[in-house]
């Protein structure tokens, strides 16, 4: 089954196009990786599929249905959001922060703290459940953000430069948990700009550069068609 | 729009103040005071009864009001305005279904809340004072909720509008301040020049004033159903306006 679809996304800024007419497929149990540097539009893309972005032109089609303002909502409970900035709630601390997300999809309070409670053991903040999120490092945020997208149980999981920033350590932890999430067979929509990240855990990636799609392929296929690793396939494919 | 889901973003801000009320409650509670003690027991020293009223009596009750007006002001201003750009609080509540009318009548809601809050305190610290003179003062309460939902309705248009947030200065040096020294609360418009009496009949707080001194007195002929009526016209117009400019702002 075909869990996204995007037929000839664009998106406007003013005059700029920050999205040219972007079309892809991703299946059910997929990990699907957009690649691309900054300003490629890869963000611009995540925040139409999670609804963030209301007005753009062409067709996103999420399970099976043609999203608009008023089936959004309903669709979005199914979806699970570790956006790019952390935007946690610094006046929460870190098992609020999970427990006030979760009431947004209706999950009642007795069922939203057991969740969180296993999310955050799940990242690891078990110790630091009664600590304000300002007091977290970086990549303990991060870890949370990616624990309070999970919070709905979600489908499909987008994750937006999940590990931008993160000291080896972090982002290897990252790895493993969205490894996990993979075998659980969950939807997984990945952008970043490391490419040992996107080989790693992508089962297909697409290049993206100036608001356009250049490629979709595995990393295998990417490799071999266009010789050499990855990271000379993304070279020589965007001018950055 | 599903109140619910509004009803979760108000919630999220009562959680939020529940943690933080101690710090909010003072800077919001002893401003008011301040007036009541300052003007009250100093300047009313040197002024005669007002329609019968002692001067702390007189204003004791419109201090009920202008402190619900600048408790929906402040948190539909600087709390909204923060949640907004420098939190992603918003961001992050546009990631689930909550939709973005529901997110600003949370915030419509949790401002007036605030002002039911400051309001019914200071009601309660006026009658404990034995400044309130009538059993008439409970009908106060709904107005308290009215003056919330109007400043809370303003207040939001206001972050609509504001490039940066240090331009709120504008909205309550050259707009607040003055609806609330010409509303009638520490000194009677009229006998002022006429002018200072028709700018005062668009100001909301001058009938919110005069309603809350007329039933914590316990003399309805002070008020009129002009009274009323501008405060019910307020309630239908500004109350939708900050849902159209907010998301004409906020949302790409």
């Amino acid at each position: 089954m075909t869990v996204v679809k995007g037929k000839n996304l664009t998106k406007y800024y003013r005059n700029f196009k920050a999205l040219d007419s972007v079309s892809f497929e991703i299946g059910e149990g997929e990990c699907f990786g957009f690649l691309g540097p900054n300003g490629a539009g890869k963000t611009t893309l995540m925040g139409i599929i999670y609804g963030f972005i209301e007005f753009f032109n062409g067709d996103l089609i999420l399970f099976g249905e043609s999203v608009n303002r008023k089936n959004f909502p309903r669709i979005k409970f199914k979806i699970g959001v570790v956006p790019q900035d952390n935007n946690l709630d610094p006046d929460l601390n870190v098992l609020e922060n999970l427990i006030v997300y979760g009431r947004y999809f209706d999950i009642d309070p007795k069922e939203a703290k057991e969740r969180a409670l296993k999310l955050i053991e799940f990242v690891k903040l078990d110790n630091w459940l009664n600590r304000n999120v300002r007091h977290l490092s970086g990549g303990m945020q991060r870890k949370l953000t990616f624990a309070r997208g999970l919070i709905n149980d979600p489908e499909l999981l987008i994750l937006d430069e999940p590990t931008t920033g993160l000291d080896p350590r972090s982002r290897r932890q990252i790895w493993e948990r969205i490894e996990n999430l993979k075998h659980s067979g969950k939807t997984l929509i990945l952008t970043t700009h490391y490419m040992e990240e996107a080989e790693k855990l992508c089962d297909r990636i697409a290049i993206m550069d100036r608001g356009k799609i250049l490629v979709i392929d595995t990393p295998h296929n990417l490799s071999n068609n266009f010789g050499g690793n990855l990271e000379k396939v993304y070279l020589s494919l965007t001018e950055g | 729009m599903n109140i619910k889901r509004a009803l979760r973003v108000w919630q999220r801000n009562a959680t939020v103040y529940k943690k933080l009320y101690r710090s909010s409650l003072a800077l919001n509670f002893f401003e008011p005071m301040l007036y009541l003690i300052a003007f009250g027991y100093g300047l009313g020293g040197f002024v005669k009864d007002i329609k019968g009223m002692s001067y702390l009596e007189f204003i004791a009750p419109g201090i009920v009001m202008s402190s619900a007006m600048f408790a929906a002001s402040y948190e539909c201003t600087y709390g909204t305005y923060v949640r907004m750009v420098y939190q992603k609080t918003f961001d992050a509540i546009m990631a689930t279904p909550v939709r973005f009318n529901e997110l600003v009548l949370g915030e419509l809601l949790w401002g007036s809340t605030k002002s039911l809050i400051y309001g019914s305190i200071i009601l309660i610290v006026i009658s404990l004072f034995g400044l309130v003179k009538s059993n008439l003062v409970l009908f106060i309460l709904p107005f308290i909720l009215a003056c919330g939902l109007i400043f809370a309705s303003l207040s939001l248009i206001a972050t609509a509008i504001v490039p940066g947030i240090e331009s709120f200065n504008y909205f309550y040096t050259l707009f607040l301040t003055p609806l609330f020294l010409f509303s009638g609360l520490f000194f009677p418009l009229e006998g002022l020049s006429s002018i200072v009496l028709i700018v005062a009949e668009i100001n909301p707080l001058y009938h919110l004033v005069k309603i809350s001194r007329a039933f914590s007195y316990g003399d309805i002929s002070l008020i009129s159903l002009k009274d009323f009526s501008v405060i019910f016209l307020y309630l239908l117009i500004l109350p939708p306006l900050p849902f159209i400019l907010l998301r004409r702002k906020y949302l790409l």
